[in-house]
């Protein structure tokens, strides 16, 4: 297998988004309230991952404007997840980065109980790059 | 062919009603859905027109696992039959488990005419059971083996 | 011994690519009771049945099996070609090894395996079949359609044109369905009033149609061609007889709260109404819920104004039973709640409708009296916004996984009648993919967009904000632009998707008729028999069996009519004769046959036995063959194994399980 199929098969099996089940409908973007800042839009997740163009997804913009708030994943009619998708690139990142993320010891003392624990560990993960 | 070299390959006998799941059986062909040929299906008029007797028999004579397929409970085509095949095959089933015959080798499962995908899911999952099983050794009439 | 004659069919490539049949024919030779096997390219084609007439005279055969496709497909075939060469039809046995065996297993030595086993099950079976003779049943000359919409009242004409009588069941208090609620119709823009209500009018009038409105089936039992179904009349409150139709007590009705069905609640109408103007029959029922009598028992106004002395407080439902030989079932459609699409704001704001509702406001006698504005604040809209496949196509619970087929067409008749009355107005249409196969349909959509300047994006509306000013802003998607759309409408109109009626499922289990996942009911054949249901009797015409516009269910209307005439036409049915049989020496008459037969099929007679010489009377079972249909039901029931199917008897599948796990 390539090293671009096995990304690609590698961010299906994270999100556990079957890709193919896209309409094309545009949904997830119509919902989406950082497509302004976004490079790669939602609805071109789906595609880039079909397509198995994993490396121009992990060097996007986009991966780090995501917000994780998760609006398409609620709205697709399909079940296909996008941010799912970009969820699953960026954790691809992180891995690769080895260390380079937030060790459990410290979350504590970045605790704010007012977050929504979502919010948290997206904002974790783009602040940390 | 020794015995040790000999690969397991179930034998199972689906009963399916000639008006919902063997036309689902059907759809499921049509739609090229494929499942292990291990699967022979026998149509019956009627789930209800399955004895208890002719799933003993297929024990006795080897089979590994037994499925009967009826219509959804309500959608009949004769009103009421699967209500009755569905307690019959209650009672049998957990009669065959008492005596070695483990329940995953039994099954109902309902299709209707409109199901193919399920009637392929079904015995795709039927028949993975039934490997993980391995063969029946309860009820088997000796003589009628090798 | 049996004589049997055992014929593969390669059915083209469908079963010789997968099936090794010469294999399968030099397998047949080693079987009991083989005398004759042969493989032929298409057993069913005229070459291949002369291949086995020729067969059963030449090597006198006493039974056949046929492997090749699905019994429900070639199985009447195979049994006529035998007939005419003389061998009894229940005689024939098909082994399938299309559907069950090449269509399904990729591997040739797996398939050809499994082929010889399920054709070995067939010769077990054949070996102990013996020959039936069917009986007789009579044809009620009368046809009920269920449903009275545009498919049910078609339906009911031309079998009615064809010298049948035929009777409408309608739930509603009048004929005329989903269409009578259409401002216009595609792709030629009739008023959809103005040519249905020649048809309701010709429906009423018509000799041999009878119509029961405010009326729903309560129970069915027979079976084809002798169908007995319960009708029940609600309770109108008003006396068909003596009502004129002056419509003085709807005018003068002080309870006038009620929302008005027809026009999907956008507004009110009184405790006593007709649903529209043009209904048929033209009288009123009173709604007993809304009905300030009813509740408080003060009022009576109603029949104080009534010159005619119509209206009966007293009166209660009834039951009407009748005789049926066919079945038409003409449910139709309701769209699909929206709760669960909170983005579109549907609950939110008055503003967004669905196009169903849009319709209403359209038409002239609607809730705006065919005024185009805002139902918030009545304010002529200058932008509004559609929304596509709101809840079509989606594989997730909220919605349908199917595509309800007219929504593209109606959405481009609105913007083009909108665009067409107010050219000052700006349509937008977010969609996903326009769909218009069809005569003139492509055409149409075209016309709106080039000659009517419909903006059509492509791209779907993730949400929908109410603004304090009362405005909507529609945040949508073009993909084609590759642009976020934010876009301020003044009415948004959402295309929702269809679902079939949902009292279907309750007609489907009464009649025995199957249905799919989508509570659309299944057909016979999905392209050989699309207006029949796999229940002998029952037709299936509109949008019940999936989703069509107006052309289409006319002519599945008239196709299901010609099914049910075909079936009229008949005086006698022939009965299957794979009917249960009671063996009166095993018999001891303990009535458990009785009490799971579904049909009444089985009585008690006292009869003379013979028992090893010992003679006596005995009480025994007794099956009424015309009654039977063959479900096997009391076949397992019976303690004493005295009853047996005849085509499907104990020996016979025993032998057909011996034969799989041999």
């Amino acid at each position: 297998m390539s090293s671009e199929k096995k990304q690609a098969e590698l961010i299906k099996e994270i999100s556990g988004v079957n890709p193919l089940k896209c309409m094309k409908c545009g949904k997830c973007s119509a919902s989406c309230p950082s497509y302004n800042e976004m490079d790669i839009k939602p609805h071109q997740f789906v595609s880039y991952v079909i397509n198995e163009d994993i490396e121009s997804l992990v060097n996007s913009e986009s991966l780090w404007k995501c917000l994780s708030c998760f609006a398409c994943v609620e709205r697709c009619p399909r079940d296909v997840k996008p941010g799912k998708l970009i969820d699953a690139a960026r954790q691809i990142v992180v891995r690769q980065k080895g260390q380079d993320y937030l060790l459990a010891d410290e979350i504590p003392e970045l605790l704010d109980p007012e977050l929504p624990q979502q919010l948290l560990v997206s904002a974790f993960r783009r602040y940390r790059r | 062919m020794s015995l040790e070299n000999k690969e397991f390959k179930p034998k199972i006998v689906a009963f399916c009603c000639n008006w919902c799941s063997y036309a689902g059986a059907d759809l499921a062909g049509s739609s090229r859905l494929t499942y292990p040929a291990d699967v022979k299906i026998i149509r019956v008029p009627c789930s209800c027109r399955v004895n208890p007797m002719f799933i003993l028999r297929a024990f006795e004579k080897g089979a590994d696992g037994v499925i009967m397929c009826g219509c959804h409970p309500g959608d009949c085509h004769y009103s009421t039959g699967n209500f009755y095949a569905r307690r019959r095959m209650t009672l049998l089933f957990s009669m065959l488990d008492y005596i070695g015959v483990e329940n995953g080798r039994t099954r109902v499962e309902w299709v209707s005419a409109a199901e193919g995908v399920k009637f392929s899911d079904t015995m795709n999952s039927f028949v993975e059971k039934i490997y993980s099983l391995g063969e029946n050794v309860r009820l088997g009439d000796l003589r009628c083996k090798n | 011994m049996q004589r049997i004659g055992v014929f593969v069919c390669h059915c083209g490539s469908n079963i010789a690519a997968t099936v090794d049949v010469s294999k399968v024919v030099e397998m047949a030779h080693m079987e009991p009771g083989v005398v004759h096997a042969e493989d032929y390219q298409y057993m069913c084609s005229e070459a291949g049945q002369a291949k086995i007439a020729a067969a059963i005279q030449e090597k006198k055969l006493t039974g056949m099996v046929v492997c090749s496709c699905s019994p429900r497909m070639h199985e009447a075939t195979f049994r006529k070609a035998a007939e005419r060469a003389g061998l009894n039809p229940y005689m024939v046995e098909i082994a399938n090894i299309r559907e069950h065996c090449s269509w399904i297993h990729k591997d040739m030595e797996e398939a050809t395996k499994k082929a010889v086993i399920l054709m070995r099950a067939a010769i077990a079976k054949v070996n102990l079949n013996t020959p039936l003779q069917p009986g007789e049943s009579r044809v009620t000359k009368r046809a009920l359609v269920i449903g009275g919409g545009i498919a049910g009242i078609q339906t009911a004409l031309d079998i009615a044109d064809a010298g049948y009588e035929v009777d409408i069941v309608e739930k509603t208090p009048s004929i005329g369905g989903r269409m009578s609620q259409l401002d216009k119709t595609f792709p030629t823009l009739d008023c959809s009033a103005c040519i249905l209500t020649p048809k309701m009018v010709e429906a009423s009038a018509h000799e041999k149609i009878k119509i029961y409105t405010y009326s729903e089936v309560e129970k069915v039992s027979g079976f084809v061609g002798d169908f007995t179904v319960d009708i029940r009349k609600k309770a109108r409150s008003v006396d068909m007889d003596k009502c004129t139709g002056c419509g003085v007590c709807q005018e003068k009705c002080p309870s006038k709260k009620a929302p008005s069905e027809f026009n999907r609640g956008l507004n009110n109408r009184s405790a006593i109404y007709t649903p529209f103007a043009q209904a048929i029959p033209n009288v009123p029922v009173i709604d007993r819920e809304a009905c300030i009598k009813f509740k408080t028992g003060k009022c009576g106004v109603c029949s104080k104004v009534c010159q005619a002395g119509a209206i009966d407080y007293e009166q209660k439902d009834e039951i009407v039973t009748e005789k049926y030989g066919a079945i038409v079932v003409a449910t139709g459609f309701d769209t699909i709640n929206l709760d669960k699409y909170d983005e579109y704001a549907y609950s939110q704001s008055k503003d967004v409708i669905t196009s169903l509702e849009l319709e209403r406001v359209m038409n002239a006698a609607g809730p705006t009296h065919g005024h185009l504005e805002r139902l918030s604040d009545g304010k002529a809209p200058k932008e509004i916004v559609f929304i596509q496949c709101v809840g079509s196509r989606c594989s997730d619970d909220r919605g349908k996984p199917y595509c309800s087929k007219i929504c593209c067409m109606y959405t481009a008749k609105h913007a083009m009648l909108i665009r067409d009355k107010y050219p000052d107005v700006n349509v937008t249409v977010f969609y996903i993919d326009v769909r218009t196969p069809g005569k003139n349909f492509d055409e149409f959509y075209r016309r709106a967009v080039e000659q009517y300047g419909v903006n059509y994006i492509k791209g779907q509306v993730g949400k929908v904000i109410p603004q304090p000013d009362g405005k909507l802003l529609v945040q949508g998607s073009d993909l084609l632009d590759n642009k976020q759309i934010l876009k301020e409408a003044d009415m948004v109109v959402l295309a929702t998707a269809i679902e079939p009626n949902p009292d279907v499922r309750r007609i489907a289990t009464m009649l025995t008729a199957s249905i799919d996942t989508n509570n659309f009911l299944t057909e016979a054949h999905a392209k050989l028999r699309p207006v029949e249901s796999p229940t002998a009797g029952i037709f299936l015409s509109g949008v019940c069996q999936g989703p069509k516009d107006i052309p289409e269910t006319v002519a599945q209307a008239g196709a299901a009519a010609v099914k049910a005439i075909g079936l009229l036409a008949k005086d006698k049915l022939l009965t299957n004769p794979c009917t249960a049989q009671s063996d009166i020496l095993l018999c001891n008459g303990c009535s458990t046959c009785e009490n799971v037969c579904p049909y009444g099929a089985i009585t008690y007679e006292d009869k003379e036995v013979n028992d090893h010489g010992i003679r006596e009377t005995r009480r025994v079972a007794v099956v009424n063959n015309a009654l039977c249909q063959g479900c096997g039901a009391c076949t397992v029931a019976c303690p004493s194994g005295a009853m047996d199917l005849q085509g499907f008897s104990n020996r016979q599948i025993i032998a057909e399980v011996d034969a799989i796990c041999r």
